[in-house]
Parts: C-alpha cells; sequence; structure tokens
C-alpha cells in the first residue's frame, strides 16, 4: 500500500478510496493511514492514494517506490569526483562511503562518457527508468560535470527521469540549474539539524573559498541544506533525506530530522545504517565506530513513521551500479563494453516495454490484494493480539515467496501482527553454500542477519539448514511456495498463533540481528 | 612561490582543479599537478591556498 513501506493493512484494504484520498489532502500528500496509526503514503498499485501528478514522478521509479523497485532499474554514473565537505564515515583516499557507499567505483567517467553510457544501458535495459549521478564526490561540487551531462540527456533520452545526491552545501546556488534540466528528483544528505551534532560527523567544509572546521562548519552545512530543501520544495522537486544512523552521535536525534524535513517538504526519508568497517579507512571506521544493528535501525526508523515517509528497501549502491535495485550489472557496461557496442537508443520500444511492465505490475497487484482479502485471522483467547513478529522471506521478485533457502542472498524482512504485513527492511547474507563471515560465533552468517525473526519463509530448503535453523529458534516455512509474501506471512501467523493458543509451541521473543556491512551488490541473476 | 601537489597522495579527486584561480592545476595521468610558473599561492586573492583549502587528503599539497 506504501511506495516506501509495504503496507498491508486490511481495514486499510477495505477502506474507500474517497477516505484514503481525504486523509493524503489533509495532511499534505502523505499520512497516516487509518486507525492502526501506520504511515501509508504513496501506493504500490495505483494514484489512488496520492496526487495524480506526483505518482506520475514515482510510479516506476525504483527508489521513490518500494514496489516499483522489483520492476524498475537505476543506474549512476560516476562523473562528480570531488567533494566540497570532509564526513567523517568517508575517505576519499580510496573510496566515498557516502550515503550509500556510492564511492565505490571502477571508471570515473567524462560526461560525453557517461552519455554513452547512460544509451547504452538504456538500449539494453528497457527497464531503465532513472539516472542518477551520486558521486563519487558531490554532485553539486561538480556543477559543470553534472549538469553537461544532464543537458545533454534531457536532449538524447527524454524519457529518462534524472536524478541527482547532494551533500546540500552547494545546493541553493543551483536550484535553478536543477530545474532547468528537469532534475525532478534531488537526495540530501541529512545527518543532523543541530550543529552540535554535526561537529561529531562532519571535520570541514570548503563554503565561499574558505575552509571552515567545528560547530561553524556544522552551522553553515545545515542553513544550507535546509535552505536548499525549502526551495526544492517550493519548485516542486520531490526531494529524499538521506541520513546515515550512526550510533552515540545521531540515533535519537534522527527522530528529530524527520521531523524538520518532513515540516520542510520532504517526499522520503531514508535511514540508512553507518558502514564503518576499519578497512576502508575512514575516521569512524578507525576509531572504532560501530554501525547500528538490525533492532537499532528498526527502532529509530519506527520511530520516525508518521512523519516523512519512509524508505526501507535502500541497497546501499555503488556511485555506478547499474540495473535492478540489489543486483549490479556495471560488470557488463565498462568504456571498452560500450564502445564496442552498437547503440540504439528507440525511444518508442523503451516506451512500449515499460508500458508492458507497467500492466504486469498491476496484474500482479491485484492478484495480491485479492489473496489478501481472503486472508483474515481470528482473535484467540490466551494469545496477546498486539502480538508482532519478524519473518523473513526468500524472494526472487514478483512478490512472491519462491526463493530456495540456498539461494538467497538476502532476506525480506516482514514483520506480521494480527491482520498487517508490514514490510521493513531487507538483509544481505552470503549464499548459504559459502558458509559464513562469523567470527567469534559458530553459528553461520545468516542466522546472525535473520536473528531477530521468528520464521523464515522459502519455497525450498534442505535438511541441514532446515536443523540448523530450527536449532537457533528460527522456524523454516516451505509450506507458502509460490503465495504472495504477505498472504504467506499472515497464513503462517495466523498458524502460529493457533499452536501458540493450544499450547503447541510457547512464544519466545528473539534476539537482535547483525546487519552486514557494505553495499549491496550481487550478481544479476 | 609555488605549491606542488605530492603525486603519491593525491587520490585524483580533481577537487582542486577548478578552484584554482590561476588554472595552475591539471590531470597527469590519474593525479593532479600544479605548473609552478602558474601558482601564486593565492597570494592577494584568497586569504589562503585554494587548493589546500579544499584537498581531503593532509599534507598532500605543500610549499616547494
Ligand atoms: S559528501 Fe559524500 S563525497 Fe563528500 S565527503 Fe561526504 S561522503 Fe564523501
Ligand atoms: S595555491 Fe592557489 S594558485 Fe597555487 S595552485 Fe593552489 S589554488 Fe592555484
Ligand atoms: S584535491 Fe588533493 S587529492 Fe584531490 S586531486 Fe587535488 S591534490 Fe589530489
Amino acid at each position: 500500500m506504501s511506495t516506501n513501506t509495504t503496507f498491508v493493512s486490511l481495514s486499510g484494504l477495505k477502506k474507500g478510496r474517497q477516505a484514503v484520498s481525504e486523509v493524503i489532502e489533509l495532511e499534505g500528500g502523505c499520512s497516516t493511514s487509518g486507525g492502526s496509526g501506520k504511515s501509508s503514503c504513496g501506493s504500490s498499485a495505483g494514484p489512488e492514494d496520492m496526487p495524480p501528478e506526483i505518482w506520475e514522478k514515482i510510479k516506476n521509479h525504483p527508489c521513490y517506490s518500494e514496489e516499483a523497485h522489483h520492476h524498475f532499474a537505476r543506474m549512476h554514473v560516476a562523473v562528480a569526483p570531488a567533494c566540497n565537505i570532509q564526513c567523517n564515515y568517508c575517505n576519499r583516499k580510496y573510496d566515498c562511503s557516502n550515503e550509500s557507499r556510492p564511492g565505490v567505483v571502477s571508471q570515473k567517467l567524462t560526461p560525453d562518457q557517461a552519455v554513452k553510457k547512460v544509451l547504452a544501458v538504456a538500449s539494453e535495459i528497457p527497464q531503465m527508468t532513472v539516472l542518477g549521478i551520486a558521486g563519487p564526490g558531490d554532485s553539486l561540487a561538480n556543477p559543470k560535470k553534472t549538469f553537461d551531462t544532464m543537458r545533454q540527456l534531457a536532449e538524447t533520452a527524454p524519457d529518462i527521469k534524472l536524478c541527482i545526491s547532494t551533500n546540500g552545501l552547494a545546493l541553493p546556488d543551483l536550484v535553478d540549474e536543477i530545474c532547468k534540466y528537469n532534475i525532478d528528483h534531488v537526495t540530501i544528505t541529512i545527518n543532523m539539524v543541530d550543529p552540535a551534532v554535526g561537529e561529531k560527523i562532519y571535520p570541514w567544509i570548503f563554503y565561499n573559498h574558505k575552509r571552515y572546521t567545528g560547530y561553524e562548519a556544522a552551522k553553515i552545512l545545515h542553513e544550507r541544506q535546509m535552505l536548499g530543501l525549502e526551495m526544492l520544495t517550493a519548485r516542486g522537486v520531490l526531494t529524499k533525506i538521506n541520513s546515515v544512523l550512526i550510533p552515540g552521535i545521531n540515533d535519537e536525534h534522527l527522530i528529530e530530522v524527520n521531523r524538520e524535513v518532513k515540516k520542510r517538504g520532504a517526499f522520503l526519508h531514508n535511514i540508512m545504517p553507518l558502514i564503518s568497517e576499519p578497512e576502508h579507512g575512514t575516521v569512524f571506521g578507525l576509531t572504532g565506530q560501530r554501525g547500528p544493528t538490525a533492532q537499532e535501525l528498526k527502532a529509530v526508523q519506527d520511530a520516525c513513521m508518521g512523519g516523512a515517509n519512509l524508505m526501507r528497501h535502500c541497497r546501499q549502491c555503488r556511485a555506478d551500479a547499474v540495473g535492478l535495485l540489489g543486483e549490479d550489472r556495471s560488470e557488463e557496461f565498462t568504456l571498452d563494453k560500450i564502445e564496442a557496442m552498437d547503440i540504439h537508443y528507440d525511444l518508442d520500444k523503451r516506451r512500449a516495454y515499460q508500458e508492458k511492465v507497467e500492466q504486469e505490475r498491476q496484474a500482479q497487484h491485484q492478484a495480491k490484494v485479492d489473496a489478501l482479502s481472503a486472508a483474515f485471522d481470528e482473535q484467540l483467547a490466551g494469545v496477546d493480539a498486539d502480538m508482532k513478529v519478524l519473518v523473513a522471506v526468500a524472494t526472487e521478485g514478483h512478490g512472491k515467496v519462491n526463493q530456495h533457502f540456498g539461494h538467497a542472498t538476502e532476506f525480506q524482512i516482514y514483520e506480521v501482527g494480527q491482520g498487517q504485513a508490514l514490510f521493513v527492511g531487507h538483509r544481505r547474507v552470503d549464499l548459504y553454500c559459502q558458509g559464513g563471515y562469523g567470527e567469534d560465533e559458530q553459528l553461520p552468517s545468516i542466522v546472525n542477519a535473520i536473528n531477530d525473526c521468528h520464521a523464515v519463509l522459502v519455497s525450498k530448503i534442505g535438511a541441514c539448514p532446515r536443523d540448523e535453523l530450527k536449532a537457533a529458534g528460527i522456524e523454516p516455512v516451505d509450506e507458502y511456495a509460490h503465495e504472495f509474501i504477505e498472504k504467506a506471512a499472515l497464513n503462517w501467523f495466523a498458524d502460529y498463533r493457533q499452536r501458540i493458543a493450544s499450547g503447541q509451541v510457547v512464544h519466545v521473543p528473539r534476539g537482535d540481528a547483525r546487519i552486514r556491512q557494505g553495499a549491496y551488490t550481487a550478481e544479476a541473476a | 612561490m609555488a605549491l606542488k601537489i605530492i603525486a603519491s597522495m593525491c587520490s585524483g579527486c580533481s577537487a582542486c582543479e577548478p578552484e584554482c584561480p590561476n588554472v595552475a592545476i591539471r590531470e597527469k595521468g590519474g593525479t593532479f599537478v600544479i605548473d609552478p610558473k602558474k601558482c601564486t599561492e593565492c597570494e592577494g586573492q584568497f586569504d589562503s591556498p585554494q587548493c589546500i583549502a579544499v584537498c581531503p587528503v593532509d599534507g598532500c599539497i605543500k610549499k616547494v
């Protein structure tokens, strides 16, 4: 039901379109819908719960629409190596780990090379609808390279949506230019709204021909970020705010960040875990600043629900990622390979293909809604009505439980409660067959990654991992193979509650889980 | 009066290049170099050398 959190509430599904759109209007675009108090903005299906012009902008944008990311692809071109600030989670001597470790690039490109690459990818991958410039430095600290690329693309590939990602320092000066090239999605990385917090994250900024440090630097950056965001909102540009969750520094503070950016019209808020492995050589990596656990991340995200919409499907992509979120096809499009390609950019063919994808997606959505309306579960005596548990799901897409446990490189995490199954994130894992990365732990990495889940839904699972999961207290479930995820999760949950009511199982809370560090860069299937 | 980029430290990030008021910086084989004939150390133009102020690698740009 939502752009960013696939929220499926049965009561919500039954609610008339009218009522939903009224709520939206009242609250200015995004809202808390229904009595459940869950954030439900946007739509995974259609424009019924948002203004049509906004739906037009996001419906095939994999980052702005949670559902779209299963169907449409994006690419980044690395034309912007320079940066005008320093972040303690970034080390440009090697790579940049910006909002999404996007600094990891294999080839820096000139604008001309970038345009060629975009056309090559767009011809090969017709569902590629979005082009972003996200570094490896700051797109707006490299205005010439960024806008030169965008100008050429606006002319040659008018159907591709253009996005940029920035730290916001140079943003207010460049808003006009952004609008000129029809860049209608801008991501600003905002980690604080209080310079005293910012001081701990940014050692310096370069602004107005001067290097500023300490509180003063953070204050300037903060003011520029807020001004830039307000200017974009005033011009109707959709903004996504990325925040890096740094435990002990800005964890609780991000709730205030969420409030402040929502107030200034931010469309989407993406709260991501800090990546800080010592080998990345970042200040945080070297000082031992740890990243959050899965439950710490979820707690902050949950606390922000009802504010700006949350994005929970971010994969912290590289600055030269190509393909669907969660896959990386950049290897297929290196400079030498592009040189050898015969590129035909066929706008009509691309449109026709995307139409087809859109139709399939609508059909799939309808099937899901139909399947769900049948999945009610009843109140049971002796079972806590507010009980909610997490389940991990192995999926290859199409919204179904359709992947073999051993083939999963990530699990989608759903929170199930009575009558609802809510997508809350994904967890990257090593392939089961390749063993774990555990240090002290005896259990394989997969258990670490989904240790807060009560069950894992798969299409199939071998005897060995089955036993291992059981021993760890996670129930392996293959009874719902090839069903829609939400329906499967609800059915499993009803069954689980039955078993609790009948005394077959005793419900015990699960522990925490570990977030796998680094960008998610599985090879495309 | 000129500054020099220590090539082994330069990350090639290109941040310095557009900041130089005298167009003294250019790319050379993946890293950047300063043309000593053009570099004025930003004297009379800015309070501090612009390339040093923007360079993310401490100690990468030095007086010769
Ligand atoms: S804004 Fe991005 S590129 Fe610049 S220092 Fe921070 S993380 Fe690195
Ligand atoms: S000191 Fe000033 S003039 Fe010299 S290279 Fe650096 S920016 Fe250019
Ligand atoms: S700013 Fe520093 S690291 Fe970057 S290119 Fe210039 S000298 Fe090299």
